[in-house]
């Protein structure tokens, strides 16, 4: 076989598809891209699946996140000859995909599942069940229980995901820097850094030519308390998108989640593929879109774990409702301490969205009085704002140490 | 120069004869630490007696101790070495003035030992008549991941590598003790270098020989009673829960008010020895260090009569 591809053969055809299908699944490739696959299979031959897989990963893969997409995306397009023929003899895949629940079987990723099933939702009916049920059933169930105690997070279409990974992109960035106490040569800088000095001295006799430095500066850590309430259900998935973004993106990010009880999931979203991250997420948060008691969550984070993730100026972002199925008891005295252990205190609330929102809630009265800023985190928009917010020089707040911040 | 512990036992009584009341595990950490030459990694809450071990240690074996408090941006400069630039300058001009044009001698001659000022990590490296020193460093978690990462070479090798000279090699092992408070996490790359041990609050029995030990100015009556009251307040639900050095302080303030026992007053009146913060404060004076007070004069009371009727 080796050597015997031509352009336009079957194999060829089946790797164009095979790569329009990791197109629309979201990873980045080209045209160009294809040829490479073309000539990489070509070179290396196809001895044995093992070569076959990792010739094609080779091209494919470019970034690590992108290895769970491209190793589904595999199995289940090269796994059936005879779902790769008729595909290939309809030219483009054009399947019935039964949305019947199988609690048992793994899913797939949304994105993955609704690039294999394209646009072409009209014509699916043409294609007889029973031959492709095997392999295709297993790979494209759906499940329903989204609406359960344990959410499920597959639910994020790629529409809504290339959005959401489009204005996350433009949100990394900007988060404000602190000062350190380490130092960086730098030409404008105000202190003189003597040891550059007197190297530089030794290589110019006579003039002693000044080097100087100026201080390092650098993100503060970043701990993000994040409601899963019932109530806030609709907006915890895309802030949890959002975080697993910011996670990736720099270093000393620490995430809780809270509705009945605190959950530290920080462990679980270093996983650089979102998907995998949300699915252990999922696996071990037990009171998802149930009731909140924020104080009672407060209180345990203040006890358990402020001076463990608070330490070096940490910079807090808590994403709630602020309505406390609990009564107010003690929310206030939790929300000082809170407040006294970190840098800043930012409450992120989607109820913000609504122009004439006040906090009329006993818990977000209390609540209101102890944040250093306020803002809304309902849309994509709204957390381009906050990005802005995060990354200006002047802050709402009036605490000290909130002026020696700088925009990144 | 004492010699090191050759077995747990002895580890226990080197311990003991430096006045530390350590547990079992804590003696089996602090042996295995000093007899396979690796660095103890000490975690715990304030005030447990984390840093007292390194100085104990040193004085029971009769070691130099060099101590490295750590705080955020510690640097090379402070913690390793730093070269002295100004009598390096004043060394350049003369040499310049006495026409001493070879740059290459004046650049070997200035970065010499001469020229450095030793900061404690390298000072723990040097030779030294007493044998290898006790180096401390202290409350790791509060410098930042660089320095850290720094630490992994000196404390693998025991080396640390100045670019001018070149890698200075420790005469001797020092005995190395890390702290952590835990205010954040420390990297794993460092911890599978060390024995790892956390220490934790004591149990009566222990804190009450401990109380004994620092403060024998204190009746056996009050220290017991202190005890009871600090344990029964570490069930508390607290934001700070008192350690044993707080415990110690409370004790010897009690003794300055000249009481032999406790009593609601005394208690309200030395609390901000035991606690320090005024939510805990408020939540425990008057009534609440009462009912505790109450509780701990019952259960001794009970253990008394126990006791008398065993007779």
């Amino acid at each position: 076989m080796p050597g015997e591809i031509q352009r336009g053969s079957r194999l060829a055809q089946n790797i164009l598809l095979f790569a329009r299908t990791l197109r629309a699944a979201g990873l980045p490739i080209g045209p160009g891209k294809v040829i490479d696959a073309i000539e990489a299979v070509k070179a290396a031959g196809i001895g044995s699946r093992e070569d076959f897989y990792w010739t094609l990963h080779a091209v494919f893969v470019q970034r690590r996140e992108q290895r769970e997409i491209f190793d589904q995306a595999f199995h289940i397009f090269w796994k059936n000859p005879q779902f790769l023929q008729r595909m290939m003899s309809l030219l483009l895949p054009q399947l019935r995909y039964d949305k019947a629940e199988d609690e048992d079987r793994d899913e797939i990723a949304t994105r993955l599942a609704e690039a294999l099933q394209g646009d072409r939702a009209g014509a699916m009916d043409e294609i007889p069940v029973e031959q492709e049920e095997v392999e295709i059933d297993a790979a494209l169930t759906f499940s329903d229980r989204e609406l359960l105690q344990e959410m499920d997070f597959e639910k994020m279409t790629s529409a809504e995901l290339a959005e959401t990974k489009k204005a996350i992109a433009g949100l990394r960035l900007p988060i404000m820097e602190v000062p350190t106490r380490r130092f960086a040569a730098d030409a404008r800088g105000r202190r003189v850094d003597m040891r550059a000095t007197l190297r530089a001295s030794l290589r110019n006799a006579g003039a002693i030519p000044l080097k100087l430095k100026s201080p390092r500066y650098r993100h503060p850590p970043l701990v993000i308390l994040c409601d899963i309430s019932g109530s806030m259900s609709r907006y915890s998935r895309m802030a949890l998108h959002f975080v697993h973004a910011i996670t990736n993106d720099r270093d000393r990010v620490h995430t809780f989640l809270f509705g009945t009880r605190l959950t530290n999931i920080t462990r679980d979203l270093r996983h650089r593929d979102v998907d995998v991250a949300l699915d252990r997420v999922a696996s071990h948060v037990k009171d998802w879109s149930g009731g909140t008691r924020i104080g009672h969550s407060l209180h345990d984070f203040n006890t358990d774990w402020s001076r463990r993730v608070l330490g070096q100026g940490a910079v807090v972002l808590l994403i709630t409702d602020g309505l406390d199925r609990e009564g107010v008891e003690g929310l206030e005295e939790e929300m000082i301490r809170l407040q006294k252990s970190c840098r800043r205190l930012i409450w992120l609330n989607p109820l913000l969205r609504y122009e004439a929102y006040r906090p009329q809630s006993q818990g977000a009265k209390a609540m209101i009085r102890h944040v250093d800023d306020f803002r809304p985190i309902h849309n994509l928009d709204s957390m381009q704002d906050l990005a802005d917010a995060l990354g200006r020089a002047t802050m709402r707040s009036d605490r000290p140490n909130a002026k020696e911040t700088r925009a990144a | 120069m004492a010699a090191l512990p050759g077995s747990i036992d002895q580890a226990q009584d080197l311990l003991k004869a430096g006045h530390y009341v350590a547990d079992r595990s804590l003696a089996t950490a602090v042996f295995l630490a000093l007899k396979l030459g690796r660095p103890l990694f000490l975690e715990g809450e304030a005030g447990v007696g984390k840093t007292e071990i390194a100085k104990v240690l040193a004085e029971t074996l009769d070691r130099n101790l060099v101590r490295l408090q750590c705080y955020e941006g510690l640097d090379i400069a402070s913690a390793v070495y730093e070269w002295n630039y100004a009598r390096q300058m004043i060394e350049i001009r003369l040499a310049e003035a006495a026409h001493e044009g070879d740059k290459q001698k004046i650049a070997e001659d200035i970065f010499s030992e001469r020229f450095l000022v030793k900061r404690p990590l390298l000072q723990a490296l040097e030779p030294d008549p007493k044998g290898a020193p006790v180096l401390l460093i202290d409350e790791l978690d509060r410098t930042d991941e660089p320095f850290e990462a720094f630490l992994l070479e000196l404390l693998s090798d025991f080396q640390v590598t100045i670019p001018e000279i070149g890698a200075v090699k420790a005469a001797a092992k020092p005995i190395v003790v890390i702290t952590s408070n835990r205010t954040r996490e420390i990297h794993d790359a460092l911890k599978r270098r060390c024995f790892y041990y956390w220490v934790d609050y004591p149990d009566s029995e222990r804190e009450l020989e401990i109380l004994r030990t620092k403060v024998p100015a204190a009746g056996l009556d009050l220290s017991k009673e202190v005890v009871a009251f600090v344990q029964k307040l570490r069930k508390r639900d607290l934001f700070k829960l008192p350690g044993v050095a707080e415990t110690i302080d409370w004790t010897d303030a009690l003794v300055q008010l000249d009481q032999v026992a406790l009593s609601s007053a005394a208690i309200d009146s030395s609390l901000g020895a035991l606690l320090k913060y005024q939510d805990d404060i408020a939540r425990i004076r008057g009534s609440e260090a009462a009912a505790i007070l109450e509780q701990v004069r019952a259960d001794l009371a009970a253990e008394k009569a126990a006791k008398l009727l065993q007779h």
